[in-house]
């Protein structure tokens, strides 16, 4: 992953001055908008689009700020949902305790199979963290608190803080957002910060960070528990609205989806994985009722992606800007 | 005779078999991973489902032409292989000047489509497909299945003539040669990319191969490749991908390990191959047989 540079399409994000204020507009845009939708769009249906959307957001920070493709991000998502599942159906957690108890897993999980998976580079890294990830699979297929095939079903939603009734997808619906808001600035900042830029470095030429005497493994091993721990947050969201947690939510094909989600979207930017999560929930949605064909369109949007463009949706629309910009100033 | 804590010899030796059996897969896989990976720098996520496509090959033979196990066996792998070759050109040349993970990115994206192909025609249950050799033979301590002996049998020639045709003949040599450094080799004359495309067809076919053999011994499902990949991959991490003596050793070697844990301890059975994997990235990250880069 160190030696190829040319692959990572935004190398140059836009900072200049007038991009952060224009970031800004949008930003406060964004919210007002996602504050108002639960109004004219089925609140349940944003919800999914939320916790994928932090879910790729999560894995993003791996695969396009540190260069390192987990194959096995379905561990972390799905584990955090057996843990708050069991927590608050079983043990009568509050929501609140119950996420927290999911993330902490996660970020546990994280740290383990992170110093494991962080002594391989570029494919086997990939290979190690699918094999892992089917490991936990298996571990929560026979484990007698998962529930087996039917998985936990009927998880309370309960009321938040013990004051803000759930049950109603209008206030569940505010808090996802702000869960989300949260995780996204919590990635925002990671990336903006001198750690982020390590990070970056790491990807774009790993033997050059080591000599400049960057501790290359501890930074990945501490972006792999933060995106662990984002994608445990996302997966235990996923709980309270769905009320379920299932073997689907650890599979490998969950690993898979929120690769999709990330390339479609566009790996490396920061608006990507979120345009990416949207829309493949949302073909989701409208392709429920063709059955196998799902996982055939999903091969089908795989190779277009890889083939065709590798820099997503969002990667796309930066380099065509950027390009309309260097014509200006000609 | 010789109960071993208990264990009747019965069990035991059926269970050593039948992992025996399973190692002969991993051992194919795994070596025409180790020598796809080697040319092309590409891991196949496409591998399962092409061993998939093998087992449903030599089905589709039998049900739809009347060709017999036997001719399957030939055929099966050919056709696959070369389906696999028009994908190699069509798709994955396009991508050997990128990183290598867009290689295994594409391969997965084939892997979902196949597979969800064949469970949209044919179903998630299993096909059955007769056993062409009935009958065993009793050894005293045990009964040997014909077929089951077949298996282990083939694998092992199939392997051993894989490694023999690379590590010994001349055109072995070129293409351990063009494995170091392509551009040197293509100097010399020697057509690479069309070196390349047969490589990649021949992994396929050892893919399909071992999809033929597996037909009979298990059930034929559109899921019975998805599956085994996994477990492969941590075949490939645990051996590492340096050596073809490596790959086939491992697979086996792994395979009877699986077995003898069904025995003893069942619960542990589908775990311990990646168990085994997370131990040797602790002890020796590079694999047993890879060399640290």
């Amino acid at each position: 992953m160190s030696t190829s540079t040319p692959t990572h399409p935004a190398g140059a994000p836009a900072a200049s001055g007038s991009g952060a204020s224009v970031g800004t507009i949008f930003g406060v845009l964004a919210i007002a908008v996602l504050l108002a939708a639960p109004f004219g769009v089925y609140p349940v249906f944003l919800m999914k689009v939320m916790c994928f959307a932090l879910f790729a957001c999560a894995f993003n920070l791996l695969l396009g700020y540190t260069g390192l493709l987990s194959f096995g991000h379905a561990m972390f998502f799905g584990g955090s949902a057996y843990v708050c599942a069991h927590t608050i159906k079983v043990m009568g957690f509050s929501p609140e305790l119950g996420i927290l108890a999911g993330v902490v897993f996660a970020a546990a999980l994280g740290f383990l199979s992170g110093l494991l998976a962080i002594r391989r580079q570029g494919i086997y890294f990939a290979m190690v963290t699918l094999a892992l990830a089917q490991m936990f699979f298996f571990f929560c297929l026979q484990a007698p608190f998962t529930g087996g095939e039917d998985g936990l079903q009927a998880v309370p939603r309960g009321a938040l803080f013990g004051i803000i009734d759930l049950t109603k997808d209008i206030n569940l619906y505010y808090l996802v957002l702000a869960i989300f808001v949260f995780g996204f600035l919590v990635i925002y900042r990671a990336i903006h910060s001198p750690f982020g830029q390590v990070l970056k470095a790491i990807r774009e030429n790993e033997p050059r960070a080591i000599s400049l005497g960057y501790r290359v493994n501890q930074y990945k091993l501490v972006a792999f528990v933060l995106s662990a721990a984002l994608a445990g947050l996302a997966g235990a969201t996923k709980v309270l609205v769905f009320q379920l947690a299932s073997l689907t939510d650890v599979a490998w094909q969950m690993s898979g989806e929120v690769i999709l989600m990330t390339l479609v979207g566009g790996m490396g930017t920061i608006l990507g994985p979120i345009v990416g999560a949207a829309v493949i929930v949302t073909m989701q949605n409208y392709l429920a009722g063709l059955g196998e064909w799902v996982l055939v369109i999903q091969g089908v949007i795989f190779v277009l992606a890889v083939s065709l463009f590798r820099r997503g949706f969002v990667g796309e629309v930066i380099a065509i800007i950027q390009q309309f910009k260097a014509k200006k100033a000609d | 005779m010789f109960e071993l804590l208990g264990i009747p010899p019965q069990a035991l030796f059926g269970q050593l078999l039948l992992g025996l059996i399973n190692g002969a897969f991993y051992a194919m896989l795994s070596l025409g991973l180790a020598v796809i990976f080697g040319l092309l720098n590409v891991i196949n996520f496409t591998h399962g489902a092409q061993y998939m496509m093998g087992a449903f090959g030599a089905w589709m033979l039998l049900n739809y032409a009347g060709i017999p196990f036997w001719g399957a066996l030939v055929l099966s792998p050919i056709i696959v292989a070369a389906i696999g070759m028009v994908i190699e050109r069509t798709l994955l040349k396009r991508l050997y000047h990128l990183d290598h993970l867009y290689g295994l990115l594409l391969t997965f994206g084939l892997a979902l489509i196949l597979e969800g192909l064949f469970r949209r025609q044919y179903g998630s249950s299993g096909l059955p497909y007769n056993n062409p050799l009935p009958g065993g033979t009793n050894l005293g301590f045990m009964f040997l299945p014909n077929y089951r002996a077949f298996v282990v049998v083939a694998s092992l020639v199939v392997c051993i003539a894989t490694w023999y045709v690379i590590e010994r003949t001349k055109l072995g040599s070129y293409l351990r040669a063009a494995t170091e450094r392509p551009d040197l080799v293509q100097a010399f004359g020697i057509d690479v990319p069309r070196m390349i495309t047969l490589t990649y067809g021949f992994g396929v076919g050892l893919a399909a191969l071992a999809g033929v053999l597996a037909a009979p011994a298990y059930q034929v499902s559109p899921t019975m490749g998805s599956n085994l990949i996994i477990v492969v991959f941590a075949v490939v991490v645990i051996g590492g991908m340096g050596s073809i003596m490596g790959a086939i050793v491992t697979g086996f070697g792994l395979g009877i390990v699986e077995g003898l844990t069904k025995v003893f301890y069942p619960e542990a059975s589908s775990t311990v191959i990646f168990v085994i994997m997370a131990i040797v990235l602790m002890v020796k990250p590079a694999g047993l047989f890879g060399t640290a880069k």
